[in-house]
Parts: C-alpha cells; sequence; structure tokens
C-alpha cells in the first residue's frame, strides 16, 4: 500500500469576527496517499481554500480557532509552533493559488522568487539554486528557460506565470502539492495544459495532490477520489468514478447539472442552484443545503451525518433521503441520463 | 435557442474591420510598431439572433466587442447597424446610438463604480439620456432590479453589498436600462462559479426572449458559447478562422484550431474524459504585434505543412453556412472522424 502522507480529522476552522464567529471549515476530514490527487469541489465560501490554507498553517491568527488534528506523517501540524511550522511549509508541501497575476511579486525577477524559495529550506549556493531554478522551468515547461529565469512577471503571460508558480511550489520537492484553483483565471486551453502539467509533475516528483475547484469537469479525469464541500461541512465523499455515476447529494447533482457539457445534447435550460450559499455566521438549522435543496423534507431540520449509504463503503454522503428515491430524481437535475455518444 | 428572422436586414453587420493600436517610442512619439488586435472581420447578425464569439485571451474578440460598440475607433473597415454605416459617427450621433447598442463586462468586480448606489448604477443613463422624472426613473429602476432577479430593497445599497453573481445581475440590469436592441456581453459568467453561472445564462436567454434582444456573446469556453448562440464565430489572432451555426460547428469542426478548443472543455465524466483525445495545444497565442506569415495558427498546428506558413487561407464556405479558413480542412468529404460526428449534410 502507498504511504499515507496526510490524515486530517475532524478539521474544524473558526474565524472570530465583530460580527460573529464564522465557521468556515466544520468538521472535515480526509486521507492522503502518495501518487494520488484529492478533489475538493465546491462554490465560493464553501470552505474548500481555507481547508487548504490551515493545512499549510497560513490561516494561524489570534482570531483563529482551529479544532481536530492534520497528521503530516504522523505528526500533527495544527500543534507544531510557527518555526516548525516553517520548516513543512514550501519543504513538505508547496501551494498553487489561484490568481498567477497577484500571487507573485512584481518586483522580483522569476528566477530569484524560485531561488528564494530554495534558498530557505536548503543550504546551497545562489549559482547552483539559480541552475535549479532553470531546471525546474525547462520541467514545467517554459521555453527558452536560460533566458526567461532572468525575466520580471510582466513579461510572461498568465499561463506561463502559472507554471511558474507551479516551479516554486515545487522547488524543495514538496510531498504534498496543493493547488487552489490552479486554472479558474486561465482560459480553458491553458487550463488543459496547466492540469495536465500537474499531473505529470505529480507522477515525476513522486508527490500526492489536492487539487481544489468549483468546476466538476476539472477534476474528472485527474482525481482518485473527491470531496463535496458546502458551508464548511464534506456533504459527499467518494472515490471520483462513484461520484460522478452514483452521486447521491442533491447538492452534488446540482453542481453536475450546471456544467454546460459538450459531450450531450443541449438542454433547454442549465440546471442551475437557486439562491447562494448561507452565511457562515448564521447557518441554516439541520442540512445547511436545506433552503436551496429541491428535496428537502420535514427531516432535513437535523442535520444529517457523513454516512455511507451506497456500494462500495468508502462512498460517504450527508443527505437524509432514501437512496432509491435519489437515483430515481436526481436524472432531472443533472439532465440528459447518459451520454450521447460514447 | 431564439427563433431568428432568416430574411431580411441583419441588426448589424461588420465589414472587414480592423482595429490597430499603435507602439509609440521615443521623444517624438514615433509610432514603431503596431499590434493588430482585430485584422480584418466581417460578419452580419440578424435581429434576435446570438452570436457567440470565442477564442483565447489576446485572440482580439474583447477588442472587436468594444469597436463594434464603438467604445474604441475601428482603424478601417464599415460598421452597418439598422441600415446605417456607423463607423464615423461622431459624438453627438454616438450618444443616441448608444441607447441602442450595450455592453455588459467581464468582471463584476470592476465595473460597478464601488461608490455609486446601485439606484444611480442602473439609472443614470436614463438620466443622461433625459428619459423621465425623478419618480419616474427610480420606478424605472425598481422594475429592472425584478427584471434580472435581484430585489427592489436593493436600491440604495452600495456594489460591495453584493456577491459576484448579484453584481453580474446589476450590470445587465444597467445594460438593459435603456432598452437596447443590441447587447455586447464580454465574458459575463467568466469570472462566476459553474452553480451561479448556469443561474447567469439562464437569466440572459430569459431577457433575450422577453425583450428580443440580438446578443453578441463574448467567451473562451466553447461550452458556455455553444449553450447561448446560434451561431458561432472562431477568433484566432484578429480573424475569424471558422463561424456556423452553433450545432454544426460541434459536430463538424472543420478549423483544427477549433478542434482543439473544443477538446479543451473539461468533460464531467470520468470514463469519457480518459477515452477522449485531448489536444493540447503548445505554447501561447504569438503576439498580435507580429502574427505569424500564412496561416496565423501554423506555429500551433499538428496538420500544418509547408503551404501553411506561406500562403493565408481565405475563409471558403463549405455548405450549411459554415465558413472556415484553412489549407487542410478536417471532417469535410469521407475524412468524417472523431469528436463523435454524425455525417454532416451538404459537406462541400
Amino acid at each position: 500500500m502507498a504511504e499515507r502522507l496526510l490524515e486530517v480529522k475532524d478539521l474544524k476552522v473558526q474565524f472570530a469576527t465583530v460580527d460573529g464567529t464564522v465557521k468556515a471549515v466544520d468538521g472535515v476530514s480526509f486521507d492522503l496517499d502518495r501518487g494520488k490527487v484529492l478533489g475538493i469541489v465546491g462554490e465560493s465560501g464553501s470552505g474548500k481554500s481555507v481547508t487548504a490554507m490551515t493545512l499549510m498553517g497560513l490561516t494561524r491568527d489570534v482570531n483563529s480557532r482551529f479544532e481536530g488534528e492534520v497528521l503530516y506523517k504522523g505528526k500533527d501540524l495544527l500543534q507544531v509552533s510557527d518555526a516548525e511550522m516553517q520548516q513543512y511549509r514550501g519543504a513538505e508541501m508547496g501551494m498553487i493559488f489561484q490568481d498567477p497575476m497577484t500571487s507573485l511579486n512584481p518586483v522580483y525577477r522569476i528566477g530569484e522568487q524560485i531561488v528564494e524559495a530554495i534558498r530557505t529550506h536548503e543550504k546551497i549556493d545562489k549559482r547552483a539554486a539559480k541552475n535549479r531554478a532553470v531546471e525546474l522551468l525547462r520541467q514545467v515547461g517554459i521555453p527558452n528557460p536560460e533566458s526567461r529565469v532572468d525575466d520580471f512577471p510582466h513579461q510572461f503571460s498568465g499561463g506561463m506565470r502559472q507554471r511558474a508558480m507551479i516551479a516554486i511550489a515545487l522547488s524543495c520537492n514538496p510531498d504534498v502539492l496543493i493547488a487552489d484553483e490552479p486554472t479558474t483565471a486561465l482560459d480553458v486551453t491553458i487550463q488543459a495544459q496547466i492540469i495536465e502539467l500537474i499531473d505529470r509533475l505529480k507522477d515525476d516528483f513522486n508527490s500526492a495532490v489536492i487539487l481544489i475547484t468549483h468546476d466538476l469537469g476539472v477534476v474528472a479525469d485527474v482525481a482518485d477520489e473527491i470531496i463535496v464541500m458546502y458551508a464548511g461541512n464534506v456533504v459527499e465523499r467518494a472515490a471520483t468514478r462513484d461520484l460522478f455515476y452514483d452521486p447521491q447529494m442533491p447538492y452534488t447533482w446540482g453542481l453536475l447539472g450546471s456544467i454546460p457539457r459538450l459531450d450531450r445534447p443541449r438542454p433547454e435550460r442549465l440546471h442551475s442552484i437557486t439562491g447562494s450559499p448561507p452565511s457562515l455566521i448564521n447557518l441554516p438549522q439541520g442540512c445547511s443545503f436545506r433552503p436551496r435543496c429541491p428535496h428537502a423534507f420535514d427531516r432535513c431540520r437535523e442535520k444529517p451525518p457523513l454516512e455511507n449509504h451506497v456500494d462500495p463503503p468508502t462512498h460517504l454522503d450527508r443527505c437524509w433521503l432514501d437512496v432509491e428515491y435519489k437515483r430515481a430524481h436526481r436524472g432531472d437535475t443533472i439532465a440528459g441520463g447518459k451520454p450521447e455518444a460514447a | 435557442m431564439s427563433e431568428v428572422a432568416q430574411s431580411g436586414q441583419p441588426l448589424i453587420e461588420v465589414r472587414d474591420i480592423k482595429k490597430y493600436f499603435p507602439i509609440r517610442k521615443g521623444l517624438m512619439q514615433r509610432e514603431v510598431a503596431r499590434v493588430h488586435a482585430v485584422d480584418g472581420v466581417s460578419f452580419a447578425v440578424q435581429p434576435g439572433e446570438t452570436l457567440g464569439l470565442v477564442g483565447e485571451s489576446g485572440c482580439g474578440k474583447s477588442t472587436l466587442g468594444r469597436t463594434i460598440v464603438r467604445l474604441y475607433e475601428p482603424t478601417a473597415g464599415q460598421i452597418i447597424f439598422q441600415g446605417h454605416a456607423i463607423e464615423g459617427h461622431g459624438a453627438r450621433k454616438l450618444r443616441r446610438l448608444r441607447r441602442e447598442m450595450q455592453m455588459v463586462f467581464q468582471d463584476p468586480y470592476a465595473s460597478l463604480n464601488p461608490r455609486k448606489r446601485v439606484g444611480s448604477i442602473i439609472g443614470d443613463p436614463l438620466k443622461i439620456h433625459h428619459l423621465g422624472n425623478k419618480k419616474e426613473r427610480k420606478a424605472r429602476v425598481e422594475e429592472l432590479l425584478e427584471t434580472v432577479g435581484l430585489s427592489p430593497e436593493h436600491y440604495n445599497r452600495y456594489p460591495h453589498e453584493f456577491s459576484g453573481g448579484q453584481r453580474q445581475r446589476i450590470g445587465i440590469a444597467r445594460a438593459l436600462a435603456l432598452q437596447p436592441k443590441l447587447v455586447v456581453a464580454d465574458e459575463p459568467v467568466s469570472a462566476l462559479d459553474v452553480s451561479i453561472q448556469s443561474q447567469m445564462l439562464n437569466l440572459l436567454e430569459d431577457l433575450q426572449n422577453e425583450f428580443k434582444l440580438t446578443y453578441i456573446f463574448i467567451a473562451h469556453d466553447l461550452g458556455v458559447v455553444r449553450h447561448v448562440s446560434d451561431r458561432i464565430a472562431v477568433m484566432y489572432l484578429g480573424k475569424i478562422v471558422e463561424m456556423s451555426p452553433a450545432e454544426e460547428l460541434y459536430r463538424r469542426p472543420i478549423m483544427p484550431y477549433t478542434e482543439a478548443l473544443l477538446s479543451a472543455v473539461p468533460v464531467p465524466d470520468p470514463d469519457l474524459a480518459a477515452k477522449r483525445e485531448r489536444i493540447v495545444l503548445e505554447g501561447d497565442v504569438p503576439s498580435p504585434i507580429n502574427p505569424p506569415g500564412g496561416c496565423r495558427f501554423h506555429p500551433r498546428c499538428r496538420y500544418a505543412t509547408q503551404v501553411c506558413s506561406e500562403i493565408e487561407p481565405p475563409l471558403v464556405e463549405y455548405g450549411n453556412g459554415h465558413l472556415a479558413a484553412c489549407h487542410h480542412p478536417l471532417n469535410v468529404d469521407a475524412t468524417l472522424t472523431a469528436v463523435g460526428s454524425a455525417p454532416a449534410a451538404g459537406a462541400a
């Protein structure tokens, strides 16, 4: 069996604000093995980014409260000091941020930013670090890395900047790579390049990847397992094929139905999830998706547990609905049933 | 899809339109080069039709959209709106024209003035065009807010109090305030979550049916464009390289660039995604300052041969109103392959 790198157990993150306590993450659990890709999917405000940033120790603050455990190779990262966290951040876990336009420093050359990351964690001289930077840029597919290493971020296109970000994240050979909406700001063609690159680098660097996105289509062919988050909760968790072919949570159906699909005949109307996600300060009682769920009934006023209802036992969901009812009704939401022609 | 008046005068037509941006250098600000943002584009849009414009960043689709509504001055070419050439109109004539053509912008965060209340963001166009008194304008804004799915109570709020999707609704209400005939929507859903994106696409469709709108819909995602468009034009480096009725384009892409764009759209079906051949385009769109000679797509094209780098292919009709510019057209004659294509009728 593959080595277990990360074990998150009932993670809760709360922020104290003047308006009240924000329950950004409210009980998230998952495991991540070497060589695997975990997809975390949900709308803005579902807590997926806060989860990722907490793993990296980026949400530490006087107003933050944490519960649960984040075990990295058995060590609880929630308990380590800030100084010790610095040893993990970057070296053991690398992160790629959403917006390549703002996450690179505009006044430093690309190479300097990679060298800085390397020399923070390793004792090597500048020249060797620079050579590594060139090599990394080559690996992420930047043409002419010898000269481009001295460019400033504004001389790179959006896709190239995201590649440079990936080079920085990979510079210290991290075991876990966290990519937070790495392609949302990019064109579909560049998105395809970047996703393929992340998937390939995962094998080259023998690491594990957490891929965060709001679009289920993006993770369909790279993720091994997918977590669907809503209002700080995991509402469904399953192996990728199980999630796509036997989705159990009406919220997952809604996400699937919202995508304009090229593999199916064009529907009259796209499905849309009515309303918007709830305030994390004032969560609805019971199932947090209840106010937007067309299938809600009395029992939903009580919060459903994350449990297994279908085969295989690894498929968990947080919904009171009867499995047979769900299988009979989800087609209307996802629309179209089976694909047109495979 | 909307009902399209097939015959008769197009609402808007552009003929060989060009927009170059000069690059100036030195003390005398001498022009040293030109960005060929839009380089000879022609098409016509019928009343009630939706034309989708797709392409990667830097292909000139936004510039084209802005030139059509005369936010930019065209360098050359004609814009004919309701039978009148408008490319030479001065400020006064343009103002009258702008009641007829409006724009929805991409970024709902940057396109609303943060210091103005929703009431004046939507109401100012009415004021500028002297439509109604204060009371009437307020009633109209409240009506518009309801039309786009917001509440009249939002009249006195500021943009920051709204989510991305709600802001985009405000932007749409502003565009509709003057009851335009043509709406140019520049990536109206790209900045939104998929769930909100589908709400917005449905709203745009409802509004089109209700107000008989004509859309030019600009986006980089062919999945989104297919859903709203009657016809689609694919742009690459300032030129239209393929134009076709929407479904036809998906069944039978002729230009290799279109094929690549189609294959890049993620499919939310793991088995299908694994089986499907994904054509990953190498690199980025080349610089429009010095576009490649011959076919502009040839440096990234997997079918390119000698001729592609020498002679620029003209936009040729392949039947069914399907135009493409390519020396090595795909899916023509007996070469119907891939992309789940049914034999297309009327192949040239």
